[in-house]
């Protein structure tokens, strides 16, 4: 019987051929754990009776969620992630760093065939790189600790298959919002998702991470992607290390194959509370916005802010808009500073903040008021993501948020282009 | 194991980690009885208020989605919870409550309401409404999870065999 690309993953991390269905403990290629979750990890840790961290190379912690400290609590906290990461001799990633799932794949340690777990539900992020990657707990983060293994129940595959071309002024965001509308939040869930077809691999790395980003959004357990020349190229910026790419077979089983033509997707927007309240932007054309969000780990790289600054190049945002950058790491910035990116987003009006989650999880950055609009590139418009259950999220890419944050209303980018 | 309590109906799919314990609260402390006070706060604003030891909270599909915090089922065991059962839980929140020990049943919960009382076996996978005197099959749960759940979490579990044996 043939195999997905995760059953393939799996069977080379345990040690016996996995399929569907079957539970297994397998062996872990990274384990990764953020602010957010690591404390708790570190407890539960100290609970095992753990001493050393099972391979420090493999082990990986970074401060994102609260970064810089906005308060004494987080600070304490970030302080015991510190000393941890010091005593276990492991990568640690400091405020200013940027976010785990963009420093996990520049640190050359995940690409195809890897297995990694973290403490963070968008690590599906790497299935764009042909790695098993998926979120984990604390506690689980903690077993992974000690014992560089975790269990899987190894789940069935849903296939996206995406024919056709996008169309202009329509990116990987509008895509992932579509599907996830389609098969709504918990169509996943327990499953896999493997996305494929000619409007994938017509797709950027970065592109592709924003899709694979979100399979959580679906119920997603994964977001596998198939190794191609750009992967491979994109990996060698990092590494020298020589993968492996894995590819389903051609007999292999699936829980569902799901085929699009993408030819004629126009921009997506999520509505708020939920990412599957997914419409055509045409339906909330002049909405008003009082503050846009460029960044997250859905939408921070290089591309994402480079088509935001081509649409506010030499223009001014809408004076009633509070617009928000963080670039998704250090390396970004610096990138998207090289290249003018952030001066032209500042002198149209941006407020660039410390590469990190911040203003998504709504730690600190840009916590909306009650009855505000916000429309932001992140993941999630749950009500209180933001930090104030009384605001509002709308989801679109980066194209639409520029745009909007010019108008002070949801903005169709391609009327921009 | 049995439990019995009172019912905490949320009629609605989807209750999110940030539902069951805002962003903004859930990164400042490892204090879980502080994240207690502020358990399914925008659903609810006095729900903390009104609940029983040993109530139980009862739900929809997806319950637990989002966020792979276990700030989220910690929150609902330190506001003294015993179990929260809905039609189907995300996956991440199901590992995370078996790992520390919260009881999660999936089972028909149109067939509860807000106030019934429940009798919760556990190891038979039954729920019986006493309000409404019918008995609920519950979906077992998987053989691992009972062997990490009887263990008393997996953090138990470790200090038991030094490692996974499942």
């Amino acid at each position: 019987m043939g195999q997905t690309i995760i059953e393939k993953i799996l069977s080379s991390h345990c040690g016996q051929t996995a399929h569907a269905g079957d539970i297994v403990v397998a062996n872990v290629d990274l384990v990764m754990g953020q602010d957010g979750t690591s404390p708790l990890a570190i407890r539960a840790f100290n609970d095992m009776n753990g001493k050393e961290v099972f391979d420090p190379s493999k082990v990986a912690m970074v401060i994102d969620h609260s970064s810089p400290s906005p308060n004494e609590g987080v600070s304490a906290l970030h302080k015991l992630m510190r000393e941890f990461a010091k005593a276990k001799k492991f990568k640690f990633y400091d405020i200013g760093e940027g976010v785990c799932h963009q420093l996990m794949p520049e640190s050359g340690k995940v690409g195809p065939g890897k297995l990694v777990i973290g403490a963070d539900s968008h690590t599906c992020t790497y299935g764009a790189l042909n790695a098993f990657s998926t979120g984990v707990g604390s506690t689980d983060l903690a077993g992974g600790l000690v014992s560089g293994k975790m269990w899987f129940k190894v789940p069935e595959t849903i296939k996206f298959v995406c024919h056709g071309t996008l169309p202009a002024g329509v990116y990987a965001k509008d895509l992932i919002l579509f599907l996830i509308g389609d098969v709504t939040a918990d169509g996943a869930t327990y499953k896999a998702a493997e996305y494929t077809g000619q409007a994938i691999s017509a797709l950027s790395v970065d592109a592709r991470m924003t899709i694979s980003n979100m399979a959580i959004e679906m119920g997603a357990k994964a977001g596998m992607m198939e190794a191609d020349e750009k992967t491979l190229a994109w990996l060698k910026q990092f590494t020298d290390e020589e993968f492996t790419p894995v590819a389903a077979d051609a007999d292999a089983v699936y829980a569902d194959i799901k085929e699009y033509d993408v030819s004629n997707l126009e921009p997506q927007i999520a509505m708020p509370h939920r990412v599957d309240n997914v419409t055509g932007i045409s339906n909330l054309l002049g909405t008003p916005i009082q503050q846009a969000v460029i960044g997250t780990c859905t939408n921070g790289r290089l591309e994402d802010l480079r088509i935001a600054a081509s649409i506010l190049k030499d223009k001014t945002i809408n004076p009633d808009v509070r617009l928000i950058v963080a670039p998704a790491s250090k390396k970004i910035y610096l990138e998207a500073m090289a290249e003018g990116i952030i001066q032209t987003l500042v002198r149209a009006g941006a407020a660039v903040v410390t590469p990190g989650c911040g203003p998504c999880v709504g730690t600190h950055n840009g916590v909306p008021s009650d009855g505000e609009n916000v429309i932001s590139t992140a993941n999630r418009n749950f009500k209180g993501r933001m930090g104030n259950g009384n605001a509002h999220i709308y989801l679109g890419s980066p194209a639409t948020v520029a745009a909007s944050a010019l108008y002070g209303q949801i903005t169709d980018p391609r009327e921009l282009l | 194991m049995k439990l019995t309590g009172n019912v905490h109906k949320f009629n609605q799919d989807d209750i999110n980690t940030d539902y069951i314990i805002s962003g903004k609260y859930k990164f400042k402390t490892l204090d879980m009885k502080e994240l207690a006070k502020h358990v399914m706060e925008d659903l609810d604003p006095d729900f903390y208020c009104k609940v029983t030891a040993g109530d139980f909270i009862v739900a929809g599909n997806n319950f637990g989605c989002g966020s792979s915090r276990e700030q989220a089922p910690l929150a609902i065991i330190n506001a003294d919870i015993a179990a929260v059962l809905a039609k189907s839980f995300a996956r991440i929140f199901y590992r995370n409550a078996i790992n520390t020990g919260l009881p999660v049943v999936e089972c028909d919960t149109d067939l509860i309401d807000q106030g019934d009382q429940l009798e919760v076996d556990l190891t038979a996978g039954v729920v019986k409404n006493l309000t409404k005197g019918i008995e609920i099959a519950a979906k077992p749960l998987p053989d691992v999870m009972i062997k990490i759940l009887n263990d008393g979490g997996l953090a138990a579990h470790f200090r038991k065999y030094g490692d996974f044996n499942l």
